[in-house]
């Protein structure tokens, strides 16, 4: 398979880190060559985190080379317009978990925040697919990430990646309580 | 990957998808290493991380987090002056902490074997420069391995450690950040425990051991020596890769870029022949026959190499000897040197080098119309509180020293203190130089207290030794939060078990710090008034701004109880828009609603910890 190239940013404790590990064990799952690197450290302080993630023949680099990521995941709407803006290739997708998390230059006044419209035009004149997704009953703001999860897959967003294939990978990431939480989240989405 | 400490012992052969720093660990455990130390420090953590993962009781090496990484390197080299397998691991600068001790290794005999693995960060990710390392291999005549990726950090491991052994010297393992964090399929060998030996094993007949005067140059020699056995070493192992495409151009590189190379390449026309590739395994000392050869078979060699210019130098010393007529090309502009060696940079690089090779490269995106996120204090976090009220303490002129640690976020809006930073410990030393013939503007420091141990206590006893004038505000969290909660020597725990904390205040009693003034930052009020007595003291004080670290709190409390159980809420009819909550105390919870003006809590970020709650002038903000 051709190179596929994903790009997940969120802001500094949203869980960027699981999902990304879920969505390349699940990729690994699948049977495909992949491979990653996640930010660590001074980002996480409320700053931006991202992760590069890349599976199918030919690769090697771990970093997903700029504009040329054929999905970008974001976990908050300013990141989802960066990352669009910075890695999205014309033609791709964007999904992004509909909440804000204002920047320093937001609360303060200086700069204006992202509104939805601003991304929908955006994507309109890069020619690109754009998912927002939310869930307002939700109970626990750090399982967002498997509300996005849980689209991905619904929405066949990674080719050759199936439900079954990420099931495994939670399973393999979580336990006990945690993990049969996030499940059943996940299930009821998915 | 459950259970990772399981996986890293496991005795059958196997492969799993694994970042860098654990494929580490797995190499650690296979060549049975038996001492590994460190000091925390970015990409390097998750180092430990790993080995947490495996129950003490079953670990077979010690590990400790030491003091700073010069002490790091001592405990392991003792250790393998007694016979054992070592290794400390740290960041880039952490070697410019060690420099003293880490500079006489490769003189010493080591009989265990000492492995050094650095951290180094290229685009300086989370450092406060992308130092090139390098330099201290030729400094020091240390032999450097540089690895790709995850499967080449545990192979290379392997190899650094058995050639440590063989000859008794000190070796690097290089990696960079994105090969720390970099996560792959690794096939690992199996692992046979075996009985282990306790014996201390250091004896004077294994040395020279003191390098007084001219006891140095046989020492000096045998380091030299040492340096054309590695190279056969590496040879016969063929541990350079040549990648053969009969073309007359040729690209010398090594490590993570060989794999951004690879990237590049991928984009060559099928027209046109792809250049043919050296990538070193070990790029100190330089291995000259390797370089011959792949410099002969070529009419144009580019010397594509991250950071300085160590490599190009070498090359280009040894073809002017043989009068080699290969045209070497080396760096170009400014550019060259400076940031990572991602797939955009070396097709831009390989671009202005042969244009003709690859099709023009896209100009980079104009910046994008994002507002920027820089990082922040956590929500709770007692630095915030800290600076929050010192700030009221202070007047606009007075000058503020940051040193390195969550406060030094504190040099953004709206604080604005700390307004210079330098490295670990440094600020009790600058202070004291800002201090001199100084008499109209305060002087404030700020040490955090990992650092306070790291290296900061020489510029404080300095500061009483010589009287200076000013203030060091110790900022006390009881971890080291930065880098992801490490425990240090006043919290109590060392990695392995229960200590004794030292007492930083009775540590300063008995330097005789002839005034500390302490307490928790959430007292605003009385924060503010120790601080205009500390300032007004005109001598060396100190002040004690204590809170623990609130996102190690918010964690555990949310383990515990499932979510932050109290949240803080405006009360709209109190609220009169003052925004100090804002503008000037600047937790990130608070939202500024731009369409209708209003201030409210973001649910998914307070912590419900009421710092901010004594700072609303109009007492809106409520539990
Ligand atoms: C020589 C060196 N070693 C390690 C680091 C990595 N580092 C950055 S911040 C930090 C934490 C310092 O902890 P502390 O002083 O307790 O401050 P805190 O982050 O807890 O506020 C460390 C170790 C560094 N920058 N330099």
């Amino acid at each position: 398979m051709k190179a596929f190239n994903i790009y997940l940013c969120g802001v500094g404790g949203q869980g960027i880190g699981l999902l990304a590990e879920v969505l390349l064990r699940a990729i690994d799952y699948a049977g495909f060559p992949a491979k990653a690197v996640d930010t660590h450290g001074l980002a996480q302080r409320g700053g931006i985190v991202v992760s590069h993630l890349r599976y199918g023949d030919n690769i090697f680099s771990p970093m997903v080379p700029a504009g040329k990521s054929d999905l970008v995941v974001a976990l908050e709407r300013h990141e989802a317009l960066r990352g669009a803006e910075s890695m999205l290739q014309q033609g791709g997708t964007l999904i992004y978990y509909n909440t804000v998390l204002q920047p320093l230059g937001v609360r303060l006044g200086k700069d204006i925040e992202v509104s939805e419209e601003l991304i929908e035009k955006f994507c309109e004149s890069a020619d690109i697919k754009l998912f927002a997704v939310a869930d307002e009953d939700l109970a626990d703001p750090r399982t967002q990430n498997i509300v996005v999860l849980a689209h991905i897959n619904k929405l066949r967003l990674l080719p050759g990646v199936n439900r079954e294939h990420m099931e495994k990978a939670l399973g393999d990431l979580l336990a006990g309580s945690l993990l049969e939480k996030n499940l059943k989240l996940f299930d009821s989405l998915a | 990957m459950k259970d990772m400490g399981e996986m890293l012992l496991r005795e059958e052969p196997f492969a799993e998808i694994v970042m860098g720093n654990t494929a580490l660990v797995r190499a650690m455990v296979e060549a049975q290493t038996r001492v590994v130390t460190s000091y925390p420090g970015s990409p390097t953590p998750e180092i430990a991380s790993a080995i947490r993962a495996i129950p003490a009781d079953q670990r077979p090496f010690y590990f400790e987090f030491s003091t700073n990484e010069k002490v790091a390197t001592e405990v392991a080299f003792g250790a393998a002056l007694n016979g054992h397998l070592a290794t400390v691991f740290f960041k880039s600068v952490g070697l410019n902490v060690t420099a003293d001790t880490f500079v006489q290794l490769s003189l010493l005999n080591i009989p265990g074997g000492m492995v050094v693995v650095l951290g180094d960060d290229p685009g300086a990710n989370s450092s406060q420069n992308e130092q090139d390392n390098r330099h201290y291999a030729y400094l020091s005549y240390t032999p450097i391995f540089e690895p790709a990726g995850p499967d080449e950090v545990y192979s290379y491991y392997l190899q650094a450690a058995a050639l440590s052994q063989k000859l008794g010297k000190v070796v690097i393992l290089r990696l960079t950040t994105h090969v720390c964090h970099a996560k792959e399929t690794v096939a690992f060998r199996g692992y046979t425990p075996t009985e282990q030996d306790n014996t201390p094993r250091f004896s004077v007949k294994n040395g020279p051991y003191i390098p007084l005067t001219s006891a140095v140059y046989p020492m000096k020699e045998r380091a030299l020596r040492q340096l054309g056995e590695i190279e056969d070493w590496v040879d016969k192992r063929n541990l350079h890769t040549v990648v053969d495409n009969n073309s007359k151009l040729g690209i010398i590189t090594s490590g993570l870029v060989y794999l951004s190379l690879l990237e590049v390449l991928g984009t060559v026309p099928p027209s046109k022949t792809k250049p043919d590739i050296l990538k070193l395994a070990m790029v100190y000392p330089v291995p000259r026959h390797t370089i011959v050869g792949f410099l002969k078979k070529h009419e144009e060699v580019k010397v594509l190499e991250e950071l300085d210019d160590e490599l190009e130098r070498s090359i280009k010393a040894i073809a002017y000897d043989l009068g080699l007529q290969t045209r070497i090309i080396g760096k170009n502009d400014m550019g060259d040197w400076i940031g990572e060696y991602t797939p955009e940079k070396v097709e831009h690089i390989l671009h202005a080098t042969w244009p003709d090779l690859l099709e023009t490269p896209e100009l980079p995106e104009p910046a994008g119309q994002t507002p920027a996120r820089p990082p922040q204090m956590c929500p709770g976090c007692g630095h915030r509180s800290a600076f929050h009220a010192i700030g009221e303490a202070l007047a606009d002129e007075d000058i503020t020293v940051a040193d390195i640690g969550c406060h030094t976020l504190g040099f953004q809006e709206p604080y604005n203190l700390g307004e210079l930073v330098l490295c670990m410990g440094a600020s009790p030393g600058i202070g004291s130089g800002l201090s001199l013939f100084n008499t109209t503007r305060k002087v404030v420091a700020f040490l955090g207290d990992s650092t306070f141990f790291h290296a900061g206590l020489p510029g404080i006893i300095n500061a009483l030794f010589n009287n200076h004038n000013l203030t060091l505000v110790l900022m006390e969290n009881g971890t080291t939060a930065m880098t992801g909660h490490q425990d240090h020597p006043a919290s109590g725990r060392n990695f392995n078990e229960i200590s004794e904390a030292i007492p930083i205040r009775q540590l300063l009693e008995g330097l005789g710090v002839p005034s500390i003034f302490e307490t928790d930052t959430y007292k605003q009020e009385e924060l503010r008034k120790i601080m205009r007595q500390a300032i007004n003291e005109e001598r060396f004080n100190v002040v004690i701004a204590r809170h623990p670290c609130m996102l190690l709190f918010a964690k555990k409390q949310r383990k515990a109880k499932g979510t932050n159980p109290y949240q803080v809420h405006i009360d709209q009819k109190a609220c009169e828009k003052i925004t100090t909550c804002i503008a000037k105390f600047g937790c990130p919870s608070f939202v500024n609603n731009q369409t209708d003006g209003t201030i409210t809590v973001n649910k998914d970020l307070c912590i419900g910890d009421g710092s901010c709650i004594p700072t609303c002038p109009s007492k809106a903000i409520k539990r």
